[in-house]
């Protein structure tokens, strides 16, 4: 329970910082600062963090660079692990995708976010439900109906790793719908799309930044997103559709819902100035058009926190992992 | 024709002196990422991508690509002197081209490797001019049960090349696969064999093996047998490029046999790895002097390398076209061209052709470029073999160790790298085959993913492997490559037998 209280102070003291003038003398790094990117070069995290890596480099926002380092094994465990490990270091940061939560709880692997202190909520990733565009599948009801007809372990469903958010995504389509698909699980979310468009599997849920290069080139359809509400962006993507015209999920009948956290961790035991430092930074960083261009690109939800709210988001988003994942029996440790 | 037109558009958008100086750094850059163990062509785009942010997209993609062919072509550097690959896609050279330094040649080595690079990558290139649409749609017909076809058929078309006893073949190469195995099972998302430790969470990394296997182990190897490198005495002569060119002639047919295949695993994101073994395995299986493979032989140095640099640089084609990755470099890139602004995929082409042919034409010039600073530093990469042991040995373990360390950031893999050395040692004593090991561990996770794949896919039904004309033919090839020294045998048994029964 000491890391709680440890919490709780940060976050009593961050309030009285919002609440009385900062004062106290700025913290800034004094050497290069560690990236930590828990998966692979060339995805979704590993793309934002180098974006930001690149932004803050472009605009001088930080007096020292940045150094995005990768550290994928264990399906990121070894990054997180690395985190937990440098108590106090204040040079160092992780992006997190939701393995922060899959990753423990379906490999018992020693780790949790609350070994770590929480910093900023970037945004949040969404979840569409793709078919290709060859099929007769107008809404997501159309296929699902037909998934339902079919019976069980008919139809196939591609996802990124195993007992990660699209499979967990997928138990949840299948348990509010009464459906039963095959899960394949490939390594990246290009891979998955290209499965999609070589007509390999029947559907996938991509990210929309996964996926919409082969929607625009007439390939695939989406059917719904996971959101509570649509997706802001009405430029148009391709010649008759914006990311606001995907219905959502729960419009169509769905009742399932799913957000990727995309969100800045530091080990535990760093003072509050380092974390303020970074919350400033981010702070700037969404500032830039670069990042705005690239928000709008994935079309991201663009939810900021920080401080005991983000904290509280991100406990109640560990709860949230632990029951869909008990439900799915892809706990380690039941 | 269209094509050319575009072409040609694409080099006047490339010929500006900005990009031309940017070309000559990137391919610069590429060459020491290439030469250094473990800073791999992936990890060096990822480092210097955020410089180029600055840059309009084309002059980056300009200066990326180049980092990329260098690295593409400076990986057989080591490989040949000091039996250290450099990149994964060079193992397959180590092991004509380090015999052939060893026997003084190393400059005919170098030679070759370049210039079998530089065929490689301009007929791929020339495919992705002309062909690219068309060879696009066909990447995409490759689902799980194509890609362990493809694996399956590099497996079958390595096995009985050594000269090694076959129990021992297989002892090594079913290590490879239970190193393969340690880490995370991708299909279920569960550890397996990390023993609770938490260092081994990352599995094995094939590079470490490598680095440690064939670089410490030579090292130790020579530090037993008189502590320094038996090619020393390599002569440099001036003419050794014309030389090597008029010898690699007679090779046409290797040649493109092996492009081939590299543009082939190179569009079907099957890698330049494999395409590097499997081309050394079949210009083994058909050259006239098959059995003399592995003692120094300019054909097994010539095989690897034109295969490997036609896949890595046909590669870029799917990325291009459909934007999917087809190799860990490409991937990189493809997270660049959004952070340029760019959405890679089906539209590129149409919307942003500048951007395309500069980069198409840019292929053409940066191989050039990459070709004519290879071979004038011939002179230069083979003296290195004059230096005395004493100095050079312990820059190598250096070297070694650094790029060990390069390749997941983590101090541990330094001791796994020396202990592979040892391993290396070892089994060289003892006569046993590396190449198994290292063939395993580099394809053993892909493997097994794409068969647990394909068994979820057909519900358990291995008929998936024989589905369509495609699987089924891959497949097919595959047990054929097995099976043949069998079926070899029978039939000249069959003969004999006819021939006996003829004359009694």
């Amino acid at each position: 329970m000491h890391i709680h209280r440890i919490l709780s102070v940060t976050a009593m003291l961050f309030v009285a910082a919002l609440v009385g003038a900062p004062t106290a003398a700025a913290w800034e790094p004094t050497r290069p600062v560690e990236f930590v990117v828990p998966a692979g070069s060339g995805g979704g995290a590993d793309q934002m963090a180098r974006l930001i890596q690149g932004i803050v480099a472009k605009h001088n926002l930080m007096k020292q660079p940045f150094v995005v380092v990768n550290k994928s094994g264990g399906a990121g465990a070894e990054g997180f692990l690395d985190v937990k490990g440098s108590k106090a270091d204040s040079h160092k940061i992780i992006i997190t995708l939701s393995n922060l939560f899959t990753t423990p709880l379906a490999t018992g692997v020693p780790f949790n976010w609350k070994d770590l202190t929480p910093v900023a909520m970037l945004a949040l990733d969404q979840f569409v439900l793709w078919v290709h565009a060859d099929t007769p599948y107008k809404s997501a009801k159309d296929y699902l109906d037909a998934v339902k007809k079919a019976g069980p372990n008919k139809f196939k469903m591609a996802g990124t790793g195993s007992k990660q958010e699209d499979q967990i995504l997928t138990v949840g389509i299948e348990k509010a719908t009464g459906t039963k698909f095959i899960y394949v699980p490939f390594k990246g979310g290009g891979d998955v799309a290209t499965q999609l468009v070589g007509k390999h599997v029947d559907s996938t849920v991509n990210n929309p930044i996964e996926a919409v290069a082969q929607w625009r080139a007439g390939q695939l359809r989406p059917l719904c997103v996971f959101d509570d509400s649509r997706m802001p962006y009405k430029g148009k993507v391709t010649e008759t559709m914006s990311w606001h015209d995907i219905p959502t999920c729960k419009e169509a009948g769905v009742p399932a819902d799913y957000l990727m956290l995309r969100g800045i961790f530091m080990p535990a035991g760093v003072p509050k100035e380092a974390v303020d430092f970074y919350v400033g930074l981010f702070r700037k960083v969404r500032e830039t058009s670069e990042w705005k261009e690239f928000m709008e690109r994935g079309a991201f939800n663009q939810s900021f926190m920080t401080g005991p709210a983000y904290a509280k988001w991100v406990q109640g988003a560990e709860d949230l992992h632990r029951n869909l994942m008990k439900e799915a029996g892809f706990l380690a440790k039941p | 024709m269209e094509e050319l037109n575009s072409l040609f558009y694409g080099f006047s958008v490339v010929l500006t002196p900005y990009n031309i100086v940017l070309m000559f750094v990137g391919v610069f850059l590429g060459i020491i990422v290439g030469v250094l163990p473990g800073l791999g062509g992936a990890n060096g785009v990822a480092i210097l991508l955020p410089l180029t942010f600055a840059m309009p997209p084309t002059s980056a993609i300009v200066m990326l690509s180049c980092i990329y062919w260098g690295a593409l072509f400076g990986g057989a550097i080591t490989s040949i002197l000091f039996n250290i690959p450099g990149e994964p896609w060079s193992v397959a050279t180590t092991f004509d081209g380090y015999p052939m330094a060893q026997n003084g040649h190393a400059a005919e080595a170098l030679t070759t490797s370049f210039t079998s690079s530089f065929f490689g990558a301009l007929c791929a290139v020339i495919m992705i001019t002309f062909l690219a649409p068309l060879v696009a749609r066909f990447a995409l017909k490759f689902g799980p049960p194509e890609f362990f076809s493809v694996y399956f058929l590099t497996f079958c078309s390595f096995i009985g090349m050594g000269k090694e006893k076959p129990f021992k073949i297989l002892v090594s190469m079913m290590l490879g696969f239970g190193l393969a195995a340690v880490g995370m099972d991708m299909v279920t998302g569960t550890l397996r064999l990390n023993f609770g430790f938490s260092e081994l969470l990352r599995g094995f990394s094939f590079l470490i093996a490598v680095i440690g296997l064939f670089g410490i182990g030579e090292i130790l190897l020579c530090m037993e047998e008189g502590l320094e490198f038996s090619g020393r005495s390599a002569r440099l002569n001036l003419t050794v490029v014309w030389d090597t060119w008029r010898r690699m002639i007679r090779f046409w047919g290797t040649a493109i046999r092996s492009m081939v295949i590299g543009c082939w695993l190179g569009v079907t994101p099957g890698g330049a790895t494999p395409a590097s073994f499997m081309a050394y395995g079949v210009a083994k299986r058909m050259s006239k002097d098959g059995a003399d493979f592995g003692t120094g032989k300019l054909e097994g140095v010539l095989a690897p390398e034109v295969a490997n640099n036609s896949a890595g640089t046909s590669a870029l084609l799917p990325m291009l076209a459909l934007g999917i990755p087809g190799s860990p470099t490409a991937a990189v890139l493809l997270g660049g061209l959004l952070v340029w602004g760019l959405q890679p995929g089906p539209l590129l082409f149409v919307e942003k052709p500048e951007f395309v042919w500069g980069l198409i034409a840019s292929m053409y010039l940066g191989n050039i470029a990459t070709l004519i600073l290879c071979l004038t530093c011939v002179p230069v990469f083979a003296a290195i073999l004059r230096v005395p042991f004493s100095i050079i040995a312990p820059v190598i373990i250096v070297v070694c160790a650094i790029g060990a360390y390069t390749v997941n950031n983590a101090v541990y893999d330094i001791w796994y790298m020396l202990m592979f050395g040892v391993f290396g040692y070892v089994f060289k004593k003892l006569d046993y085959p590396l190449a198994p090991l290292v063939l395993a561990l580099v394809l053993g996770d892909a493997a097994e993913s794409a068969f647990r794949q394909s068994m979820l896919l057909a519900q358990g039904d291995l008929r998936i492997f024989f589905s369509n004309w495609l699987v089924g033919s891959i497949t097919g090839l595959a047990l054929f490559a097995l099976f043949w020294p069998i079926v070899a045998r029978g039939l000249v048994a069959l003969r004999a037998s006819r021939v006996g029964a003829t004359a009694a």
